[in-house]
């Protein structure tokens, strides 16, 4: 069978084993998650695996036939690889399926120590082009690419004929506007960010304020980059969806607080030779593993079966940031 | 002991939509009156702007090195298009030092010497190591990266050169869509080169109306400007061997005669700051992310 031709897989995140067990229940093909520490891209508070609960999770994973994929995609603090490496030997322990990394110093140990393990390129390590993802398949055996959201469908088409490893592309969930793995953004504001603590925007530096008017206004690290009328619902200050003034007018000037939705674009992302499908969201609860698995269970099914999934990726808009959606750079217009 | 080693200075690429003109104008007084030892130069930043400048490097190079510094071609960080991607590999087979800011670009240079670019993310002892074994023979950290990593870092791997992004702008981000558009009501597509209006970045403000970021086309920098203020000493022990200024609209050379006598220990670093601080410079003055804070902050840095 072609690659064309293959159904898409589903991959699923899970920040806990309740919402692994979800996502298994629900349909997942693939579920990623990451240990409770700084080794993972999500590392919040009471989010997160220990080997024990990963092991577990696999093996009910496993039994509902779905895969496991374990998130190190963080970069390994200078002078404590080591916790990076045993995070790489403890999923492999685990028996999960493939380690999603981006570090090239983790990427190598987990080629050198566990050849056998699928090993995938985190949207974290960036790789924008058909020579950076060769690199990394050569040099490590990398098997899929997670692909940074920087391309349009037919670019993806194009690099998929190019390239010899399967990609995976983001289709619903929190949307990065700066190129994943390529912004400091938050630790400039803060102090800590994806790279350097597996964070961005983090809620020990977000503060809430009322203004004179009545208007909520949203800090992060003491800038105020968002407000909102009273009465209405406030928003998170993720630093690219804020609001900042530029050339004498104020907006979202990076980008709105919109999620990502490309649920219309699956047909052409199948005939683009895309592999796997990703939802983001491992710091997201049970509710939403459910509906949103289960809403791109049914819309990938329908592409075989013709069966129509809009009502269900519809009812995903209560999901989504400020009930609103894009379908992000998979659309030349967005840049 | 070891001797105390001078420390080199570095001009780094223009991150800006400078015209031509412009470009040469300043590389040629840059070769005539500037003491820097190493020179960054070619467009990192958005490949739309690479047919403007083209002809400017090769004259640029030339005038560089007949003042015996030594030139290095830095090349674009988020290759995307095919015309891109052409030009990096070009630009890889070139017999003079190169920075890589991609990994694009790491298997056409085969193993011949590279600086690895700050664009790159090397933030520990082996995944620089890794670059070493490709040929990597100098290295300017990600600016986030805080000084305690970079000099733990610098003890392990002691076979690469390492120069620290010491003045300007912090580059923070790359994006695929082009902010100077968006502001602009544009797409990236239909940019019009706006972004040539803002040669040190356009200014973005809080909803305090507080100057926080400014955007240069697909990259968003800092407002503040950072300033490196460490002395050779502390540099001889953190194994730093250069500084990397960032072009700005301010006086290089005045910056860099600023940098070069402090490195010299004819000025201490309240007296550098002051000096900088009075030449025009894009924002306040920062430096935290040395000391692993929000790089915004500027905090005291051990002398």
């Amino acid at each position: 069978m072609s690659k064309e031709e293959k159904q898409m897989e589903l991959v699923c995140p899970a920040g806990t084993p309740a919402a692994l067990r979800a996502a298994a229940d629900a349909g997942a093909d693939a579920i990623y998650c990451g240990f409770a520490n700084e080794t993972n891209a999500r590392n919040f508070p009471g989010l997160n695996f220990s080997p024990t609960e990963l092991a577990d999770g696999v093996a009910y994973a496993h039994a509902k036939g779905a895969k496991v994929l374990v998130a190190i995609n963080t970069f390994a603090r200078a002078g404590s690889i080591g916790l990076w490496r045993q995070a790489v030997d403890d999923a492999a322990a685990c028996n999960a399926d493939a380690i999603i990394a981006a570090d090239l110093a983790v990427l190598e140990h987990a080629a050198e120590k566990h050849p056998d393990r699928r090993l995938h390129l985190s949207v974290q390590a960036a790789a924008n082009s058909p020579e950076a993802i060769r690199f990394y398949s050569d040099t490590f055996g990398v098997k899929r690419v997670v692909l940074p959201r920087v391309f349009s469908v037919p670019e993806i088409a194009a690099l998929n004929r190019e390239i010899d490893v399967e990609t995976e592309v983001f289709v619903f969930g929190g949307l990065c506007v700066m190129t994943e793995g390529r912004c400091s953004l938050s630790s400039y504001a803060t102090g800590k960010s994806p790279n350097l603590t597996g964070v961005c925007s983090p809620p020990d530096h977000v503060d809430y304020r009322e203004d004179n008017a009545g208007r909520l206004l949203a800090q992060l690290g003491g800038f105020t980059i968002d407000s909102f009328e009273k009465n209405t619902p406030a928003g998170y200050p993720t630093l690219c969806k804020g609001q900042f003034s530029a050339e004498g007018r104020t907006g979202y000037l990076f980008e709105d607080p919109v999620s990502l939705n490309a649920f219309e674009l699956l047909e052409d992302l199948a005939k683009a030779g895309v592999t796997a499908l990703k939802i983001e969201g491992r710091q997201r609860g049970k509710a939403y593993i459910a509906g949103v698995v289960s809403g791109f269970r049914r819309a990938v099914d329908g592409l075989a079966t013709g069966t129509d999934a809009g009502p269900a990726i519809a009812a995903l808009k209560t999901f989504s940031e400020g009930g609103r959606q894009t379908s992000g750079s998979y659309k030349k217009t967005w840049r | 002991m070891t001797a105390t080693k001078r420390i080199e200075l570095a001009l780094g690429p223009c991150f800006f939509n400078w015209s031509a003109d412009k470009l040469l104008d300043f590389y040629a007084r840059i070769a005539d009156e500037a003491e820097f030892d190493c020179v960054y130069l070619g467009e990192v930043v958005c490949g739309k702007r690479m047919p403007f400048t083209d002809t400017v490097w090769p004259q640029a190079i030339e005038r560089l090195e007949r003042s015996g510094k030594t030139v290095v071609l830095s090349t674009l960080a988020q290759p995307v298009s095919k015309r891109e991607r052409n030009i990096l590999k070009q630009q890889a087979s070139y017999d003079m030092p190169i920075e890589i800011n991609d990994m694009s670009l790491l298997p056409s240079r085969e193993a011949r010497p590279f600086t690895a670019g700050p664009f790159l993310n090397i933030y520990n002892e082996a995944s620089l190591a890794f670059l070493a074994k490709q040929g990597a023979v100098s290295w300017c950290p990600p600016v986030e990266l805080p000084l305690e990593s970079i000099q733990q870092i610098a003890a392990l791997v002691p076979e690469v050169a390492i120069e620290l992004f010491a003045f300007g702008r912090l580059p923070l981000a790359l994006s695929s869509r082009c902010y100077h558009a968006r502001a602009h009501g544009l797409s990236k597509d239909s940019c019009q080169f706006i972004c040539e209006r803002d040669p040190d970045g356009m200014n973005v403000a809080t909803l305090d109306g507080e100057r926080f970021l400014a955007a240069n086309g697909v990259q968003t920098l800092s407002h503040a400007c950072h300033v490196a203020a460490l002395t050779r000493d502390h540099l001889n022990t953190s194994g730093i061997q250069r500084l990397r200024l960032s072009p700005h609209m301010s006086d290089m050379v005045a910056v860099s005669n600023a940098f070069r006598e402090f490195l010299d220990g004819a000025l201490d670093a309240a007296e550098l700051e002051a000096q900088l601080e009075g030449l025009e410079l894009p924002g306040p003055l920062c430096n935290a992310y040395l000391k692993g804070e929000a790089g915004w902050k500027k905090t005291s840095l051990p002398a």
